[in-house]
């Protein structure tokens, strides 16, 4: 692998970081399946780009960006908790619907930001070489983020969020409003998300309203890598084990493809991701001696 | 204080499922008398106690705490009013949590929660002091899942938990029928010494007629949805088990093939 396909690699993999934590919040935290990340991924790119494209500054239009996917969060929370539609499908509802509003949002399937401001412009052409200033400046961002979320989760707000998803009933006999939690956790993690997306697009310079497909499983697998290789043992650690679990599903995926001994072609992401998280999944259980 | 005034449940109503849970209980405690409550399955224990809790929306009557109607408020909005010790011992706290996690988020039930870390060096003190009460060796494990504990020890850190943040009323809902008898019996004390010692209000709902006698100072007999029997002072002194019994056949009609309710 040269050294511009695996820092390339760490850079995708800090930015689906976002949607690690994200993931880890709606399905650790909240207990929450959650599949809206397929539609809030691509909502946050394509708000991020438009904008960017019409001149706002960067900065604000990833703002823009992480408020729409709490936006859409809150709507899968509202077809949960107001109408009772069981989560995963109601996720599942909001993620189809986001495919259309991605669209709208847009105009057309594919924006280009090529020429366009992004927040990383002005960090190029400070001397370090591009394949290196993209994943520093994600990689800074993803440290607030995991500062931010840990603060978060281990204050007393954060704790009855916890609360909600261990043990509901507990959670409201303590007086902890278990429903707006549920709206609170939900619009955090698709904010979270629609961040990664609005970075996406401006490390990779467009927006695809494709791009969405499978984000919840390249999450899933970030976030069950660093829980098998960390454990559990705490919350800064867990989302620590997201960045890392994100960055080496990464470097695995783009070894798999550039080894030619495997015979494995860039049609074949999708298998390798199955197969990826699949071993992920089965490696904690081989190690308690099978029993599981 | 706490009231409730002809409290009417009805279970599915206008279904062919409807039941009737409680038919027109009124009930008045005192400030600082501890009640225990018995009767058979079905009887209403549970549904008074939910009524109390804010599980069960009463379909007709009022429920006062302390000087607050809550009749029509949720759990969670009245939690700052009642604590509860629930009779799984998995119910009452949260296994994924650890202990002293588990106590934070007690200590601020009913109140608001904000950004504050849930454990400064404050309160993890404080937390740690209460746990140490036990003697149960817990407070070197403050950090440990409470998944690890055993039932007992999780029933004794619930109890903790019920009184870290003030109450007008605690509810115990056979909050030791999940327990080996020593443990048990180790519960009971701690719930007595916890009610005197913090003059508390508190309803327990037992199937043991001897802790009923035992523990407490007023006894009330739920039958079909209606108190049947309510005794304190002098005359429940000299109530024997047996005179229980005997009520309880008298209002069934029928001889005792619960076994469980000699038992204790």
């Amino acid at each position: 692998m040269s050294q511009i396909a695996f820092w390339g690699a760490v850079e995708l993999g800090l930015v689906y970081a976002f949607v690690a934590i994200g993931v880890f919040l709606a399905f650790r935290v909240l207990d929450f399946p959650d599949l809206t990340v397929d539609g809030s991924f691509p909502l946050g790119a394509a708000v991020a780009a438009v904008l960017i494209i019409a001149g706002i500054n960067p900065w604000l239009a990833s703002g823009v960006a992480m408020i729409a996917g709490a936006a859409a969060g809150i709507v899968t929370a509202i077809l949960n908790v107001r109408f009772r539609i069981l989560n995963l499908l109601a996720s599942i509802l909001t993620m189809i619907a986001l495919f259309s509003v991605n669209l709208r949002v847009m105009g057309k399937p594919n924006v280009a930001l090529i020429n366009a401001d992004t927040m990383l412009s002005p960090f190029y052409g400070l001397g370090l070489r591009d394949f290196y200033v993209r994943p520093l400046f994600v990689g800074l961002l993803v440290l607030v983020a995991v500062l931010a979320v840990w603060r978060f989760l281990e204050s007393d707000a954060g704790l009855a969020m916890r609360a909600t998803g261990a043990n509901a009933r507990m959670a409201r006999a303590q007086g902890v409003e278990t429903s707006r939690q549920i709206y609170l956790g939900m619009a955090l993690s698709n904010a979270l998300v629609a961040l990664g997306g609005a970075l996406f697009a401006q490390t990779n310079g467009f927006a695809d309203v494709t791009s969405g497909v499978g984000t919840i499983v390249v999450g899933l697998a970030a976030v069950i890598i660093g829980e098998t290789l960390l454990g559990s043992r705490g919350i800064l650690i867990a989302l620590l084990g997201c960045v890392l679990g994100s960055i080496l599903y990464r470097i695995a995926i783009q070894l798999a493809l550039s080894t030619d001994i495997l015979g494995l072609q860039a049609s074949d992401l999708n298998f390798v991701t199955a197969a990826l998280v699949t071993v992920a999944l089965v490696l904690p259980r081989l190690r308690r001696g099978g029993a599981a | 204080m706490i009231k409730l005034d002809t409290i009417q449940v009805i279970f599915g109503k206008g279904t062919p499922l409807q039941k009737q849970a409680l038919n027109g209980v009124s009930l008045t405690i005192e400030q600082g008398t501890f009640v225990t409550v018995i009767g058979s399955n079905g009887a209403g224990k549970s549904t008074v106690l939910g009524v109390l809790a804010g599980d069960v929306i009463p379909t007709a009557g009022t429920v006062t705490i302390g000087r607050t109607d809550v009749t029509r408020k949720g759990t969670a909005a009245r939690a700052g009013l009642v604590a509860r010790v629930f009779q799984d011992p998995l119910a009452g706290s949260c296994g994924a949590l650890s202990i002293e996690e588990n106590l934070a988020l007690a200590a601020r039930r009913g109140e608001s929660r904000g950004l504050t870390p849930a454990l400064g060096p404050k309160r993890r003190e404080h937390f740690r002091q209460r746990i140490a009460e036990l003697n149960l060796g817990l407070e070197n494990r403050m950090k440990d899942r409470m998944d690890l504990l055993s039932g007992g020890q999780r029933q004794a850190v619930s109890l903790v938990m019920a009184t870290l943040a003030g109450s007008e009323v605690l509810l115990l809902d056979e909050h030791t029928a999940a327990l080996d008898p020593g443990m048990a019996e180790f519960i009971m004390n701690l719930t007595q010494k916890i009610v005197s010692e913090r003059k508390l209000t508190a309803l327990m709902v037992t199937h043991s007629m001897r802790q009923a006698l035992d523990f407490g100072h007023r006894t009330i007999m739920l039958h079909a949805g209606e108190v049947v029997l309510d005794v304190s002072g002098d005359s429940r002194k000299t109530l024997q088990v047996e005179d229980l019994i005997a009520m309880f056949r008298k209002i069934r009609g029928q001889t005792l093939d619960d076994d469980a309710l000699l038992i204790g």
